[in-house]
């Protein structure tokens, strides 16, 4: 609702001030921290009410042997703490969070935190070197198939990642141990198996499968993802208007598209890696990686509540995590965006 | 203002795109048709295979991971074919009422808050990002932390539910571009019902991309489905599931390869099919469900 | 700067000439888009190509730069430049003289303009590709072409990204970016849609005096004839892939002889004085579906059998004046003050229908209408006329409640309108009616006509069954659209007809007030011409108030009798239109009336 006036020129828009600016943007960073806190206390809400007041954790425990074994189950209950009333169980469990106390493993009975410290260790190398892995090969992919658009290798390249977006993690998995290590070639590990204090990439070879799967399980869909919107890039009246100024197609692709081509990238990116913080739960069980994922099915099956609540806070801290760096960065590769926070 | 950038007007030349409905305009994709082809072909032996299998599903036919049959035998010594025509019943089913409890609830939420608009739209999705911070299998196995042996029931809410923030934040995304288009705002000053607006005027205008995004639903909750079976959370621990098959048979792998192998490629080409016919109406959903 | 210009003049090239262009489409072999094309742009000269939508004029703009959008090819032709065939030469030689030679600014530029590049990065950017100049002396450049275009040339607003930038300015960076490297040709595609008036009178005032002091050779692409009475030297009328009427723009809008010329020029309204305007019957022919022989004659009111049997040839009827019909001598002579009309008298007794008092509206806590206040009378047009931002839209849709927030009142024979459409009653609803701006997003794509247009009388009770579809069809007829549209769906009809079927659900209600919300603005002029027809005839018949919101000044003319004129959310002039237009009071009005690029 903006009037133009005729002697418009010079006030329409009012240039960003350093100092303004600065400012601005600690107040949006410190508002976008806030929301990521306010996601995750709510997620600690979601994940204390579903594993401590949905079913009954004692019964799930103890199975058959409840109703026989009374004093077991007392036990149980004094030390889930369960006798007393949801929110004080609930506020003593976010206060052990912020403390650092995890609370005790039901089936080790030791400190929750001594149990997942080197597994978190593992995870975040395994999502990490996946990532590496992941985001050239897409990004590649799909920049060799918007050249081709909608020609003979374009269509193949689609075919195939479209087939590969499709499959579970898992089916991916079992089928590379199928080919790589039992049934066709014997090259490389189908488990990994960690001495004690070592770490899974002291084997490098054992990093591979459980690294392909992630990257096969991904990368697809990353690549679609940048495909399509590079081609929407390129069908651009700016793109248009480049060409028509005389300007030679790499230069175009390079400066032009690729640039304004990052930022849904990035986002896709965001999301995926996000979603990788739950694909390492099957993939991690898979091979027997001893990371998060491998531990929370454990904990899972044996119903240690404490070892599961703190395994799904970390792993949405994560997410959360991943979520708040990319939209950081697409905000300051988006000028439109970053203009509107400083000014 | 090209001519070639035009829709070409006129009644004459061709059947204009809308007059087609999403179903049809799909079918002209090929990659839809093999999609579907699939899709049935499974769907077909999920449901009638316990009629043609040639044993019971717990009947021990020889000795533990034997050759003996066309799969050979499992971990107990049970015919894999006959367990694999066995085993796609609860998975089919579960997938089927979880997409569709996930559809339903996340379409609701997802309508509802782009066509209220302001403070409703806001907390609805600032608690739908708060669910969507939860990997989806991440929510189930939390839940399932507590449950001895989880029903199905249990499952389908479970996985439906993982969904619907999802597919709420699709179904809000579709909705907005559609709120804000006139012909809803003609509704409104002839004074139509709210419910009206949103039944007749909102939601057709919808169908192609959340009948994409249904056929993407189901591909998910197949996966998930199939995946809480290999992470050891089946209904019913005696009876076939795919994806139980491959958790009871992996130590196999090497000795009976097919043991494993077979339900993790039929799960792998039940959810290509459903994936390649979900990707066919995208397609078609994205040249403009004739709403352009 | 005086030193540059007269290099300029010497620099200035011979010109550019098309020659037999046709161009076709990949996947329909056969069919052309565009076809017998031949122009020539002198040096220092504006030809106007004027066109309505699918006319193909875009399509002949960027063929002069060796480029068609994808799907469309150049099957024979020559763009002779400087004894060079464009279309003849290896890509890399198209790509050296695009932008240096020919260049280019596009119809929008705010997405032309790549939203992740400072524009003065932007501006420079060719010329550092190819190594012209120095740093310095590019970016001496940029800022003596801003400097040109009446922009500011400081580092800040070097710095800024095209975002940062309003409509006009927008556009004048694209100027001043096509003419830095000095090219002999320009190419300008519609350049000035959807900027306003005033805006457009200064942007099309410095391409005018840059071309002409540059000695460029400019192509101006568009579909407005007013605007190019404005501004070209000479027009080209364009048709259905054909030049239909080529000549000295005196001549063009003096002596226009081709039938589809005359019509268009029917069709637009004057700023001096009323007109019945017209419109041209049936819409015009898509690639493919163009008819045998003259492309107009289905169209043609003086069209004879055999127009339907050869292609006319673009014959010289007068030195330079070219024209592509065989009956060009025996249709007489044409006047411009065809089809005026009487303004509306002034004096006549009126009777208010609908009065705003004291109107006042906020988006959140911004007012944007600062206490509003007339009268409708009954079978009376009302138009509110302002530049985008004046609030127009806004105070329409108060009363068509769509827009809650907002004091004063609204009062309709007697009682108070409610703030939203559901606090009012259903018989208020039912009488007035709101027609929207866009035709394409205002009827749902997936109903079918009959279901759209019936819908009110279902809602209001007024008909049902057997007896509501006879008055669709009679409706649909009322609109001149026949009962076979009844079955289609919207995305079937062109604009036009869409726009019809939009005034049919509003008259489905029977409604006793009508508020047009510029709803010819996204039509071609000559659809324009027949809905404002149209309405005319509603008013007669049905008499019917309208409150017509509109940018075009000269439209209010031939539709109005009454006029209020907004500025920054409030009226600074109203009263007849006679009065406010013949003898404009304030400065605001006088400053709209000069820049309204008008054809009488």
């Amino acid at each position: 609702m903006t009037d133009v006036v005729v002697t418009d020129a010079l006030e329409e828009v009012a240039p960003p001030s350093g100092r303004h600016g600065a400012a601005a943007w600690a107040s949006w960073f410190a508002r976008r921290i806030g929301l990521a806190v306010l996601t995750l206390w709510l997620v600690s809400i979601l994940v204390y009410v579903a594993t401590s007041s949905l079913g009954n954790p004692v019964k799930a425990i103890l199975g058959r042997d409840y109703l026989a074994d009374k004093a077991r189950a007392a036990q149980l209950t004094s030390q889930l703490n369960l006798d007393e009333p949801l929110v004080t169980r609930y506020l003593h469990w976010l206060g052990g969070l912020f403390t650092g106390d995890l609370g005790t493993s039901i089936a080790s009975q030791r400190p929750v935190s001594e149990l997942i410290g080197s597994n978190v260790v593992n995870t975040l190398v395994l999502v990490l070197v996946s990532a590496i892995v992941m985001i050239p090969v897409a990004f590649g992919i799909a920049m060799l198939s918007a050249n081709y658009r909608r020609r003979r290798p374009d269509t193949v390249i689609q075919t195939i990642l479209l087939t590969l977006a499709g499959l579970p993690e898992f089916v991916i998995g079992i089928l590379l141990v199928a080919v790589f290590s039992t049934t066709v070639f014997h090259l490389l590990p189908a488990v990994t198996l960690v001495a004690a204090g070592g770490h899974p990439w002291d084997q490098p070879k054992a990093m591979v499968l459980p690294v392909a799967t992630l990257v096969l399980a991904v990368a697809p869909y990353v690549s679609r993802i940048v495909r399509s919107t590079l081609l929407e890039v390129l069908d651009s009246d700016y793109v248009e208007l480049a060409r028509l100024k005389g300007i030679p197609e790499r230069v175009v692709m390079r400066k032009h598209a690729l640039l304004n081509a990052l930022v849904p990238g990035i986002q896709v990116i965001a999301l995926q890696l996000a979603w990788l913080a739950g694909g390492v739960v099957v993939v991690e069980t898979l091979y027997n990686y001893p990371g998060v994922g491998f531990q929370l099915v454990d904990s899972v099956r044996n119903h240690d509540v404490s070892m599961v609540q703190a395994l799904s806070m970390i792993i949405a801290a994560i997410y959360v995590l991943v979520n708040l760096i990319a939209d950081v960065l697409s905000i300051l590769l988006t000028p439109r965006a970053r203009t509107a926070i400083s000014s | 203002m090209t001519a070639v950038s035009e829709p070409t007007p006129g009644p004459s030349p061709a059947p204009a795109p809308a007059e087609k409905s999403t179903l049809r305009r799909a079918l002209d994709q090929k990659r839809f048709t093999v999609g579907l082809t699939i899709t049935a072909i499974i769907v077909l032996l999920a449901v009638f295979g316990p009629l043609l299998a040639p044993h019971g599903q717990n009947e021990v036919v020889g000795p533990t991971f034997s050759s003996k049959g066309l799969f050979g035998t499992d971990y107990l010594g049970q015919d894999v074919l006959t367990r694999l025509l066995y085993g796609g019943r609860v998975i089919l089913l579960i997938s089927l009422f979880a997409t569709l409890l996930g559809m339903v609830l996340g379409v609701l939420i997802g309508v509802v808050a782009a066509y209220a608009g302001g403070w409703w739209d806001e907390v609805i999705m600032r608690l739908n990002d708060v669910t969507l911070a939860f990997p989806q299998i991440l929510l189930s196995l939390v839940v399932l932390t507590a449950v001895n042996q989880p029903r199905a029931w249990i499952i389908i809410i479970l996985v439906g539910i993982s969904h619907a923030p999802r597919v709420a934040r699709l179904a809000r995304g579709v909705a907005l571009g559609i709120v804000s288009r006139d012909f809803v705002y003609a509704a409104e000053a002839l004074g139509e019902r709210r419910s009206r607006v949103i039944l007749a005027e909102v939601l057709p205008n919808m169908s192609a991309p959340l009948l994409a995004e249904a056929g993407l639903r189901l591909t998910y909750s197949i996966g998930l489905v199939a995946a809480l079976g290999f992470l050891g959370f089946s209904t019913d621990p005696n009876a076939a599931n795919w994806g139980q098959m491959i958790n009871e048979n992996r130590l196999g792998l090497t000795i009976q390869t097919w043991a494993v192998l077979a339900p993790v490629l039929i799960i792998g080409l039940f959810t290509v099919g459903t994936n390649l016919m979900a990707d066919g109406v995208a397609q078609v959903a994205q040249r403009g469900g004739g709403s352009e | 700067m005086s030193a540059t210009v007269s290099s300029d003049r010497e620099r200035a090239g011979t010109g550019i000439a098309v020659q037999n262009l046709r161009i076709g489409l990949t996947a329909r072999p056969g069919v052309d888009v565009v076809d017998d094309i031949d122009l020539v742009l002198k040096p220092g000269e504006v030809v106007g190509l004027v066109g309505e939508s699918g006319s193909g004029k875009t399509t002949v703009g960027t063929a002069l730069l060796g480029y068609t959008r994808a799907g469309a090819l150049i099957e024979k032709g020559k763009v002779l430049f400087e004894d060079k065939d464009v279309l003849g030469l290896p890509w890399q030689q198209v790509r050296q003289l695009r932008g240096e030679e020919i260049a280019y600014v596009p119809q929008d530029p705010a997405a032309a303009l790549n939203p992740s590049i400072r524009i003065g990065k932007q501006i420079v950017e060719l010329l550092e590709l190819r190594g012209i100049g120095t740093p310095a002396s590019r970016l001496q450049g940029a800022r003596d072409g801003l400097a040109e275009v009446g922009l500011p040339n400081d580092d800040e607003f070097l710095r800024r990204y095209s975002h940062q930038l309003s409509g006009g300015q927008v556009q004048r960076v694209a100027l001043a970016m096509a003419f830095l490297p000095k090219p002999k040709v320009l190419v300008l595609d519609e350049p000035t849609t959807g900027l306003d008036v005033t805006t457009q009178g200064m942007v099309l005032q410095t391409m005018g005096e840059l071309c002409r002091s540059h000695g460029v050779a400019a192509l101006y692409v568009t579909h407005d004839l007013a605007v190019i009475s404005n501004i070209a030297d000479r027009v080209a009328v364009m048709y259905a892939g054909q030049i239909a009427e080529l000549g000295p723009r005196e001549t063009i809008f003096g002596q226009p002889t081709h039938p589809y010329t005359r019509a268009l020029l029917d069709s637009i309204p004057h700023l001096s004085q009323a007109r019945a305007l017209t419109g041209i019957p049936g819409r015009t022919p898509a690639p493919g579906a163009r008819p045998d022989g003259c492309r107009f004659h289905d169209r043609c009111s003086y069209a004879i059998d055999e127009c339907s049997a050869g292609v006319p040839e673009l014959r010289e009827v007068a030195p330079d004046h070219l024209v592509r019909c065989i009956r060009s001598e025996q249709i007489g002579h044409w006047d411009i003050s065809r089809g005026t009309v009487p303004d509306s008298d002034p004096n006549q007794h009126r009777e208010p229908i609908l009065t705003l008092g004291d109107l006042k509206v906020f988006y959140g806590h911004t007012e944007v209408v600062h206490g509003v206040s007339f009268e409708v009378g009954k079978a009376e047009v009302v138009a509110l006329v302002g530049e985008s931002g004046s609030g127009k839209t806004t105070i329409s849709r108060c009363v068509g409640g769509l827009h809650k927030e907002w004091t004063g009142s609204i009062t309709f024979e007697g009682n108070e309108l409610g703030k939203g459409s559901r606090s009012r009653s259903a018989s208020d609803r039912k009488r007035v009616q709101y027609i929207f701006q866009n035709p394409y997003l205002s009827l749902n794509p997936r109903l079918t006509i009959e279901q759209i247009v019936r819908r009110p009388m279902e809602l209001f009770g007024l008909a049902s069954g057997k007896e509501a579809t006879d008055r669709v069809v009679a409706l649909l007829d009322q609109v001149a659209l026949g009962p076979a549209v009844l079955r289609y769906q919207a995305s079937r009809l062109s604009g036009g007809e869409r726009q019809r079927v939009a005034i049919a659900r509003a008259l489905a209600a029977e409604p006793d007030l009508l508020v047009c919300d510029e709803i010819t603005s996204a039509l071609d002029v000559s659809v324009q011409g027949s809905i404002v027809a149209l309405l005319e005839d509603l008013r007669q018949t049905r008499g019917i108030s309208m409150l017509f919101v509109t940018h075009n000044l000269a439209l209010v003319r031939s539709i109005a009798s009454r006029v209020q004129i907004l500025n920054a959310g409030n009226v600074v002039e109203s009263g007849f239109v006679v009065d406010v237009m013949d003898r404009p009071q304030q400065e605001y009005t006088q400053r709209l009336l000069a820049n309204s690029p008008r054809i009488d």
